[in-house]
C-alpha cells in the first residue's frame, strides 16, 4: 500500500505560495464532477464522509433518537494559474449546507459557478439560495446537455430570477475552453465587485 | 454519480485513527492550507496514518484537501492527523490568504489573468 503517487504533477511547484477556491455548484447530476475534471491538471480527487444528520443543524431532525446517517461527498481539483498561485476547485451539491465539509468549503472561497440545466432550472433555487444566505458571489453556467432544450438566456435569466448583474453564459462541462470561458465570466464579475467596493470606500 | 465504495487503505474505523478525537488542536487548517513536510525530523513514534500522511506529503508541497483525497481520508480526521503533525513539528504550513480578506483585487486580476491565458 504506497501513499506516495506515481506522478510528478502530483505535487504543486515549490514556487507556489498561494491558494484560492471557487465553489461549482448545482443540483444532482448537473455535471459538477465533469466540469472540475475537464479543468483539472491532476486527476480529481474526491472525499466522502459519513455524517450522522442528528449532529446536524436541521430542526426537524432536532429530538429524533434515530440517527440516520449521510454521505457527504465532495469533488476537486486544481489549476496552477502562475508559478507563485494555485486555483482549486470544489464541487458539492448545494443539500450539503448544514455539513462541516460545505462549511470548510465555502470558508474564504472566492465565489461560487453555479451550473444549471435547463430541463431542471427550478432545482438550481436551492443552491442558489444557499449562496445567497452565505453572501457568496456567483455566476450562473447552463451546462449545455444533448437533447435539452435551448431557451434563450433571456428566458433562462427570467426563469432563474437572476439579479442584472449575475453572469449568466453558457458552458458544455466536456470542453476545456468553454470550461475555462464561463469560470472567467464569474471572476470577471468578482473584480467588478471589488473594484466598486473600492470606490465605495476610496 | 461515482457509487460509493469502502475505500481500500481504510481498515480502521476513524475514531481509531485519531486517538478519538473529532477536533483538531488548532482550527487554523483550510481545505486549500498547503502542507509542507519537514524532512529532518524522524518518523518513530507516529501512528500508521501520520506516517502516511508524511510519506505523501515529503515529495513536495500538497493541499490539505488533497492529502485527503489520495489517502482517501475523510477531511475531518485528516485535520486531526495534520494538526498533530504540525504540533510536533512535522509539517509546516504555507496557510491561505485570510478569510476575511478573500476578495482582493490582486489575487482576482491574478486569477483572471491565469485563466485568460489557458485559452
Amino acid at each position: 500500500m504506497g501513499s506516495a503517487p506515481a506522478s510528478d504533477d502530483v505535487y504543486l511547484r515549490p514556487t507556489v505560495k498561494t491558494a484560492v477556491k471557487l465553489l461549482v455548484v448545482g443540483h444532482f447530476a448537473v455535471g459538477k464532477t465533469t466540469f472540475v475534471g475537464t479543468l483539472s491538471e491532476i486527476r480529481p480527487l474526491r472525499t466522502e464522509e459519513v455524517m450522522t444528520q442528528a449532529g446536524a443543524v436541521v430542526d426537524d431532525l432536532a429530538g429524533t433518537r434515530d440517527k440516520t446517517t449521510t454521505t457527504v461527498a465532495m469533488d476537486f481539483g486544481r489549476l496552477t494559474l502562475n508559478d507563485s498561485l494555485v486555483l482549486y476547485l470544489f464541487g458539492a451539491p448545494g443539500q450539503q449546507r448544514f455539513t462541516k465539509l460545505w462549511q470548510d468549503m465555502t470558508r474564504g472561497a472566492l465565489g461560487a459557478l453555479v451550473l444549471a440545466d435547463t430541463r431542471r432550472l427550478s432545482h438550481s433555487f436551492d443552491v442558489m439560495g444557499v449562496l445567497e444566505e452565505l453572501d457568496l458571489p456567483y455566476a450562473v453556467a447552463v451546462n449545455d446537455f444533448d437533447g435539452a432544450p435551448v431557451h434563450g438566456l433571456d428566458e433562462v435569466r427570467e426563469a432563474l430570477d437572476l439579479l442584472p448583474e449575475t453572469p449568466l453564459v453558457r458552458c458544455d462541462a466536456r470542453d476545456p475552453e468553454s470550461s475555462t470561458r464561463a469560470l472567467i465570466s464569474l471572476v470577471e464579475y468578482l473584480l467588478s465587485r471589488e473594484s466598486e467596493s473600492e470606490l465605495e470606500h476610496a | 454519480m461515482t457509487p460509493r465504495r469502502r475505500p481500500e487503505g481504510r481498515l480502521v474505523r476513524s475514531y481509531v485513527v485519531t486517538d478519538g478525537r473529532a477536533h483538531p488542536t488548532r482550527n487554523t487548517l483550510d481545505l486549500v492550507t498547503l502542507l509542507i513536510a519537514a524532512t529532518d525530523l524522524p518518523l518513530t513514534g507516529l501512528n500508521p496514518e501520520k506516517r502516511r500522511v508524511m510519506e505523501l506529503c515529503r515529495p513536495g508541497a500538497l493541499s490539505l484537501a488533497e492529502v485527503a483525497g489520495h489517502l482517501q481520508l475523510p477531511v475531518s480526521v485528516t485535520k486531526v492527523l495534520v494538526a498533530d503533525l504540525m504540533d510536533s513539528g512535522h509539517i509546516v504550513t504555507r496557510a491561505p490568504i485570510p478569510a476575511a480578506r478573500p476578495s482582493d483585487a490582486r489575487i482576482l486580476q491574478e486569477v483572471l489573468d491565469g485563466l485568460r491565458a489557458r485559452l
